[in-house]
């Protein structure tokens, strides 16, 4: 059978793609609607953030430490050309803290819990769960998608601050073992330049990265077709997606914070 | 005829099309209350699919489906999920959450719709696992459960806040003839308390120990329809070889 001329190819991949998009950006306003309207669900929110948050602990905790311990041999490396070695503890905690800790997170987020949230939804999909909660009366979208998503925004900066503190943590060991540094010197050199600012708005963004994350495994779960190959290939999309996704609004999120405040915090 | 002739289900001039391909074509159908209907058809014909726009899983192209006069095309979300209150569905898998045990699937719908308190639940669903020989399941996963099993699970569920009407999908398929059977009678006992059954088979043994009344759907629409007696004097060639046919599911 002749191949399509390529431009009617490029037109069907454009249309797909457009639709695509269309349907995820509706599906995750619905999300963000539905979110603020009874029945709350509480109970599987707790039980999503639980098996989201923390059973991602682990993988985050040994992350972020051997993070800071990189950062840290990196930023001794920099910083001891310019006789700055005073400035690592600082150096390090800013760059976690602001950008490193956060992107990381949800990316190591994106991996796990995305992975797990689209072949879940997709194998309820392809094993018709989906339509037997619809057939309970209970409405699955709300049931499956909204808890999700809402476990994934509160458990995103509660992951973040874990690798913080983690990646401080590492980059203290990093910096005992070459320097013999005491942990209290560190610590207060850390924290030194640190102000609220750095903090908060790089913690609070990783809100949208769950955000993200809930409602591109969510949406790729609850489209599944073709049995265990189509399930397989929501959970390899959900964290590619996603992942892109993160990377792509962290630009974004870093030009808001940079315009709220201008200098950027101290 | 055991039931009323009041129709508590009516699909009423009901078109369904999938891309080009016209899966139910103006089925006009009445089900009365109180009766176990069985649709019957070659695979792919849209008995599933009929079944599918009762629940309102699906909504038609064009037509009405009515559940005891009430038109449910109009209805949102929050009607819809009324409606669904009163009718069961055994799906063709089975369907149940496979990360509840089997106590928690039977328990699911009290959990979900009822105000009991958690010792209430955990009895009703206990009861309605004993109703269908699972009672000793209780705590299993349904991973653990053998195919008859898994089905008998699920109709437990489907019962368990005891609907007028409970829709079942292909209750032989996978199922070996004696398990088959044992199913059969569950849902004749079913019958026997009071419950509409819509059965969409292809397993004419077990059409005939279930229904009330027979039809048969092909090529999207209804070709016969009586009672199993009545479609085995038809002289319709389709009909008499499904009628004489022994298919198991």
């Amino acid at each position: 059978m002749p191949q399509p001329p390529l431009v009617d190819r490029v037109g069907a991949a454009a249309l797909g793609f457009f639709e695509f998009t269309g349907s995820l950006a509706t599906f995750g306003f619905r999300a963000l609607v539905d979110a603020f309207r009874p029945p709350f669900e509480f109970g599987e929110i707790a039980r999503h953030i639980y098996q989201f948050g923390l059973r991602s602990m682990p993988l985050i905790l040994i992350s972020g430490f051997a993070i800071g311990v990189v950062l840290s041999m990196h930023t001794r490396a920099t910083l001891a050309r310019f006789g700055a070695e005073a400035l690592i503890p600082a150096g390090l905690a800013l760059a976690l803290i602001r950008e490193t800790g956060p992107l990381t997170a949800g990316l190591l987020v994106s991996g796990r819990v995305g992975a797990g949230i689209g072949a879940e939804i997709g194998a309820m999909r392809v094993t018709e769960q989906i339509d037997a909660l619809e057939a309970n009366a209970v409405d699955a979208f709300k049931y499956l998608a909204v808890t999700r998503v809402i476990a994934c925004v509160i458990a995103m900066p509660l992951l973040t601050a874990m690798i913080d503190f983690a990646g401080i943590l590492g980059g203290y060991v990093a910096e005992a073992v070459v320097s013999g540094m005491p942990w209290q010197l560190y610590f207060e050199r850390s924290f030194t330049y640190l102000e609220y600012s750095d903090f908060i708005p790089a913690t609070l963004k990783t809100m949208v990265f769950g955000y993200l994350i809930g409602v591109v495994a969510s949406y790729l779960g609850f489209t599944t077709s073709r049995g265990t190959e189509g399930v397989g290939e929501a959970s390899t999309r959900s964290v590619v997606m996603a992942s892109i996704l993160i990377i792509l609004s962290d630009v974004i999120l870093v030009k808001i914070i940079f315009f709220f405040y201008p200098q950027g915090p101290a | 005829m055991t039931g009323s002739r009041d129709p508590i289900v009516r699909l009423d001039h009901v078109s369904k099309s999938f891309g080009t391909h016209r899966v139910l074509d103006d089925v006009t159908l009445d089900i009365p209350k109180g009766t176990a209907f069985v649709l019957l058809g070659r695979s792919g014909t849209g008995k599933s699919v009929a079944l599918r726009h009762i629940i309102g899983l699906m909504r038609p192209d064009a037509g009405r489906i009515l559940i005891e006069g009430r038109d449910i095309g109009p209805l949102d979300a929050r009607g819809l999920t009324e409606v669904r209150k009163h009718i069961g569905f055994l799906f063709q898998n089975a369907a149940l959450f496979d990360s509840m045990t089997v106590g928690e699937n039977a328990a699911f719908p009290l959990r979900r719709h009822t105000r009991l308190s958690d010792h209430e639940i955990r009895d009703r669903a206990q009861q309605k696992l004993a109703d269908v020989g699972l009672e000793r399941e209780f705590d299993k996963m349904p991973a653990d459960l053998s195919g008859g099993m898994k089905k008998r699970a699920a109709l437990a569920r489907a019962m368990a806040l005891d609907p007028g009407i409970l829709l079942v999908d292909e209750p032989s398929a996978g199922l070996d003839p004696i398990t088959s059977r044992e199913i059969d009678e569950l849902l004749v006992e079913r019958k026997r308390a009071g419950t509409t059954l819509v059965v969409v088979t292809h397993n004419i043994p077990s059409a005939r120990a279930i229904g009330d009344e027979l039809a048969l759907l092909h090529d999207g629409r209804l070709v016969a329809r009586g009672t199993a007696s009545e479609l085995d004097r038809d002289r319709e060639p389709l009909v008499q070889a499904f009628m004489r046919s022994q298919g198991g599911g």
